[in-house]
């Protein structure tokens, strides 16, 4: 199985990335737009979020109807995200059918309706996920510990408020469009069963004629300062979230953080799980993750457990990011090891993991990470290797949300 | 594609489906055991027996089992439902016989006392983790309800009480009432070596006693009815209902989860336009569940606390309708589109094959192809998708309405 990935530049800034899967019979696709909710404007966020709802509500030829019926006719699994960097619209089907789906988005992005008379129903929409997230109270500490460890914009949750929803007008709808549906900074990703050049020749006949101005940078400025904020909730039990900053998905030691959060949260033997839950009792979901924007990254953790054993999960949990600086051993780094390599082929068994993939390496990397480049440098990993960066970049600064009936404490050194 | 059996001398089977283009495989025990094996008293056992399966056997401690399932590599994991409790690993094809190994192994658990007390917490963690969280307890109420005295009507997890009650005794009564080798299958798919498999399973399994387990159910009858849970801090109103269907063994079932699609598919339904695309709710859907001797329509509903009298009203209309304005070829041909897409997409991967012909065969002792699957939809037709209509009023159901709301 050697892995075949292929990168094509429209002329307009479109990058199609290929990855060739022809042992599937399905095809998967991820259209990227420049179009995060980081681009909201002033008094507007959520707009990117509106935006979205709104250019599924009939494009090209078709009404909003029309465009649900085609793409259920054939098949097509489909998906529709805003995070702070993008607007992501996926899907996929079985390999006959990818010409005509792709098709279908070329028609969203370059012709949506925008029809006015859906305005205030897609409203409906947006109004509803703000008061869904307050019901889901792990989304709304994890909402809340990105917005204070990015800052702004990078840190804002793509819905918005009541009010800012209230006031997006039909002009602030066309104006987004016209401004970030573009095909500069926009990434294609198709994987599974293709032919590559025919491929090509259908994403230039789909895509080709497809303009707009490529938009400004957006600047970044983020103090890390130790924080701790609790929101009071009347819940059964205390969620807790923890930030704390790590490096990029583009930097030379990307593998070595990769491995250190590994060794915290990978796996039943991982360190969190072991200490926390399994030899203690005290949650049944603790978890940390690595999190990348292109500029920055983190370490985002969380854990929920009842009110009376949440301090002793903060400390523990607390304490077990901190030792992570005191090192790492073989047989950690090894189980490591064995479920990244497993993942990796696993991933090669469906096209939407490869087509979200390939397109997240190429916003970060401006290349596609091949699985035996991946393979090389996880084999290259070290304990000595890993240990030196986790003496570098001590885990420290961190940003502490929590939510619950009690407030609780912070305890251990804080600052670097 | 292979599909093979074997059975060992004490009743384990082995059942597998081998395909040497596949670059994974995944293989689980699955145990017919679940909550509808339990008493009132005992109600939880399933699910903490399936947290205690992994911490430890005589030849291994509970760190040693979470450690030697990452040195494998695999994605491992477990399940229970009302009927089933089902753990499994998904690894590369190398790891078959350690993936064999310790599978075997930790079904044959110490449950030592210090570790169910340790685990109890973990599970009573579980259970305020699923109280915190939409629809704060409305779907096990609903559950209840629809099934009133029927085993089904308890909650896997088992409440607080029930679960603090347990007894490390009364775990193990249990398992020597539902783990015999007779009761579990071996079901494993991917890149398989099926000669070595069979004899990894005979020198793993092949000395656990035999001991006489049985089920003692009895089709249940569907309750109508109406509850509400009020919770005051919750920002919606969510709206669980349940109505009939028909059970895993039935032909009928393709039609049942057909007419599902159609009507509460949670895009392109009667439902989603109506409801979800007009800003009327934030999220309407309904689902089809198969049991042994039953079977479910669920729909589940968010809203507004203010609109949520109208939109219940809403829903029931559309309920009603279905049984008046019949379902249409072209409603027909949009839900096998989706469905039969869906089937040959998720077949790709082992690990997801594994699910359905481990389902298929516990269920029914039945293998059925990718190609089958899809078949016995596309098969269907538009009478008997109203049939089922006919027969399975969707607009009798069990409802139970939670949040905010005092007044209803």
């Amino acid at each position: 199985m050697s892995q075949k990935i292929h990168s094509h530049l429209l002329d307009n800034g479109l990058v199609l990335v290929a990855e060739s899967m022809d042992w599937l019979e399905s095809c998967a696709f991820t259209l990227v737009l420049p179009a995060g909710c980081a681009r909201d404007p002033a008094g507007r966020h959520g707009l990117a979020n509106f935006v979205c709802e709104m250019v599924q509500r009939g494009c090209g030829e078709l009404d909003s109807r029309q465009f649900s019926e085609t793409l259920d006719r054939l098949g097509a699994d489909r998906s529709a995200s805003v995070s702070a960097a993008h607007t992501s619209f996926g899907a996929a089907t079985l390999a006959d059918n990818l010409d005509d789906s792709l098709g279908l988005y070329a028609d969203l992005v370059q012709r949506p309706l925008l029809p006015e008379s859906q305005i205030e129903d897609a409203r409906q929409v947006c109004y509803h996920e703000i008061q869904s997230i307050e019901d889901d109270l792990a989304q709304l500490v994890m909402h809340e510990v990105r917005r204070r460890t990015y800052g702004d914009p990078w840190g804002r949750s793509s819905q918005g408020t009541r009010e800012s929803i209230a006031a997006v007008q039909p002009g602030d709808l066309r104006r987004f469009v016209g401004q970030s549906y573009i095909p500069a900074g926009a990434i294609l990703s198709v994987a599974g069963k293709i032919d590559r050049s025919r491929l090509c020749d259908q994403v230039q006949s789909h895509f080709g004629s497809w303009q707009g101005q490529p938009q400004l940078e957006l600047d970044s400025n983020v103090r890390h300062a130790p924080e701790y904020v609790h929101l009071e909730q009347s819940s059964t039990q205390v969620h807790i979230a923890v930030a704390y900053p790590s490096i990029p998905y583009n930097h030379a030691d990307y593998f070595q953080a990769r491995g250190a959060v590994g060794v915290l949260s990978d796996g039943m033997s991982s360190r969190l799980f072991t200490h926390v839950r399994e030899e203690r009792g005290l949650c049944y979901t603790v978890y940390a993750t690595y999190n990348s924007l292109r500029h920055e990254g983190r370490i985002l953790s969380y854990a929920a457990t009842s009110t009376d054993r949440a301090q002793e999960t903060l400390d523990v949990m607390l304490a077990e990011l901190i030792r992570l600086s005191d090192g790492i051993d073989e047989s950690e780094l090894s189980c490591l090891k064995a479920r990244v390599k497993s993942a990796l082929i696993m991933q090669q068994e469906s096209s939407s993991a490869r087509s979200g993939a390939i397109a997240g390496d190429w916003y970060h990397l401006g290349r596609v990470r091949t699985k035996e480049e991946i393979t090389e440098r996880i084999d290259g990993l070290t304990v000595e290797s890993v240990n030196q960066y986790l003496a570098e970049n001590r885990p420290s600064n961190f940003t502490v949300v929590t939510l619950g009936a009690e407030r609780l404490e912070v305890n251990g050194p804080q600052e670097e | 594609m292979d599909f093979k059996t074997y059975t060992l001398e004490n009743g384990l089977e082995v059942v597998a489906e081998c395909n040497g283009q596949a670059y994974s495989m995944g293989m689980g025990f699955f145990v017919n055991a679940g909550s509808c094996d339990e008493t009132a008293k005992n109600s939880g056992v399933s699910h903490f027996l399936e947290h205690m399966v992994f911490k430890g056997t005589p030849k291994r401690s509970a760190a040693d089992v979470n450690r030697e399932l990452d040195e494998i590599g695999s994605h491992s994991n477990a399940y229970t439902s009302e009927e089933h409790t089902v753990f499994y690993a998904a690894a590369l094809p190398e790891y078959q016989s350690q993936a064999v190994d310790l599978l075997s192994d930790i079904m044959r658990p110490s449950l030592r006392e210090s570790d169910f007390d340790t685990e109890k917490k973990v599970i009573i963690e579980e259970i305020c983790k699923y109280d915190d969280q939409p629809p704060f307890g409305a779907h096990e109420k609903c559950m209840a309800a629809f099934f009133g005295q029927h085993p089904l009507g308890r909650s896997v997890l088992g409440t607080t009480e029930s679960v603090s009650a347990l007894s490390p005794e009364a775990m193990r009564e249990y398992f020597q009432r539902r783990y015999s080798p007779g009761n579990i299958k071996l079901v494993a798919a991917g890149c398989l070596d099926f000669e070595k498999l069979v004899a990894d399973v005979e020198a793993c399994c092949g000395d656990w006693e035999p001991f006489e387990t049985k089920r003692t159910t009895q089709p249940p009858q569907g309750e109508a009815g109406f509850d509400l849970i009020e919770r005051p801090s919750a920002a919606q109103q969510y709206i669980v209902q349940i109505s009939g269907g028909p059970s895993a063994q039935e032909p009928e079932r393709y039609a049942h989860r057909l007419l599902a699609t159609i009507f509460g598919d949670e895009g392109g339904s009667r439902l989603f336009w109506a409801l979800v695309d007009t800003g009327l709710v934030e999220y309407a859907a309904s689902g089809t569940y198969e049991f042994q001797d039953t079977g479910i329509t669920m729909t589940v509903m968010s809203c507004h606390p203010d609109s949520a009298k109208d939109s219940l009203e809403r829903l029931r209309q559309l309920q009603t309708v279905v049984q008046t304005e019949p379902i249409t070829e072209n409603e027909l041909e949009l839900a096998k589109s989706k469905i039969c897409s869906h089937i040959v997409r998720r077949s790709e991967r082992p690990a997801n094959r594994l699910f359905a012909v481990g389902s298929g065969w516990l269920q029914r002792l039945q293998y059925q192809t990718v190609k089958e699957s899809v078949e016995a939809y596309q098969r269907v037709t538009v009478e008997d998708v109203n049939d089922i209509v006919a027969k399975y009023p969707l607009d009798q159901t069990a409802t139970v309405v939670a949040g905010p709301r005092a007044d209803w």
